[in-house]
């Protein structure tokens, strides 16, 4: 397995998606060639800050406001 | 009504799992306000979550978050059982944000260019091991800001296509039918998001000993 085929399957087997036989030759790559380790590692860390960190601000006081919103407009909906 | 009716013949009772969604958007469409309610504090913050990442624009995630409810209330009978509530709202969600930055694209003329390639065109550049990780190398705030960089430097469609499938945790398959694209397009895009991602951050988090001297 060339470096080029190792990560045209990355994302299956992120996915979990790989059959054994794919499977087995990727741990091999992985096991032989260091720049491969290090990108699938990185690149599981990459999936992993972004999954367990909330980036964006959702305050308390946002959500009331955008509920509130949400709600009224809702019920105009429904009196029509 | 009568389909709500609580004498159901034991011999079709199925052992499968129902989702309390499904309950509660029974009770919306029978006009149970506080129903939907409900399923506004569960998914307001995911709703608000998608639309700020595709459009990267934080007046437009609110009004996307309100809109995407009020059409979700609207719509509700279209809704089908079979799928997840939660999807079917993202799936809302993602529509209006896309008509927004669509909108955006042409009234601003800014370029926002998706170059969607389908080879390996971007073969990773950057070895280097990432030290210790990520948390542990800068604070909250720090690392919120390098995130937030990070990504939205990633072209609309990348983006995206990360967003629902790794931060939402769609399917590739619901991925696909939110986005209207095929499976092996999502498969494509999410290689290439999270590899261009990867390389983005490796800028902050590397190693710097087995790199050698800093340029
Ligand atoms: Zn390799």
């Amino acid at each position: 397995m060339t470096c080029t085929d190792f990560l045209s399957q990355l994302t299956d087997y992120f996915d979990g998606q790989i059959d054994a036989e794919l499977l087995a030759e990727v741990q091999g790559h992985i096991a032989e060639c260091h720049h491969c380790h290090v990108v699938l590692d990185t690149t599981k860390q990459t999936i992993e800050v972004y999954r367990d960190n909330e980036i964006y601000d959702f305050s308390p006081e946002l959500q009331s406001r955008l509920h509130a919103t949400i709600m009224s407009r809702c019920r105009e909906v429904k009196v029509r | 009504m009568s389909a709500a009716s609580p004498t159901i013949p034991v011999d079709t009772l199925v052992p499968v799992e129902i989702h309390p969604d499904v309950a509660l958007v029974a009770r919306a469409k029978e006009g149970d306000t506080a129903a939907f309610e409900q399923l506004v504090r569960q998914y307001d913050r995911q709703v608000f979550r998608v639309a700020q990442h595709i459009t990267q624009n934080r007046e437009d995630a609110e009004d996307i978050t309100q809109d995407a409810f009020l059409k979700a209330y609207e719509k509700l009978d279209q809704f089908q059982g079979n799928s997840k509530f939660s999807t079917w709202l993202v799936r809302i969600a993602v529509n209006e944000s896309l008509m927004r930055l669509r909108k955006r694209k042409t009234s601003k003329t800014v370029s926002m260019d998706e170059n969607v390639q389908t080879d390996e065109g971007s073969i990773p550049r950057d070895f280097a091991d990432w030290s210790p990780n990520p948390e542990q190398q800068f604070g909250t705030s720090e690392l919120g800001d390098i995130l937030r960089k990070t990504i939205q430097g990633l072209p609309p469609g990348f983006r995206t296509v990360f967003t629902l499938r790794d931060i939402e945790n769609l399917s590739t398959e619901e991925t696909a039918e939110a986005l209207g694209l095929s499976v092996p397009a999502v498969k494509s895009r999410l290689l290439r998001a999270r590899l261009q991602l990867r390389e983005r951050l490796s800028r902050y988090f590397r190693q710097t000993k087995t790199e050698g001297p800093k340029p």
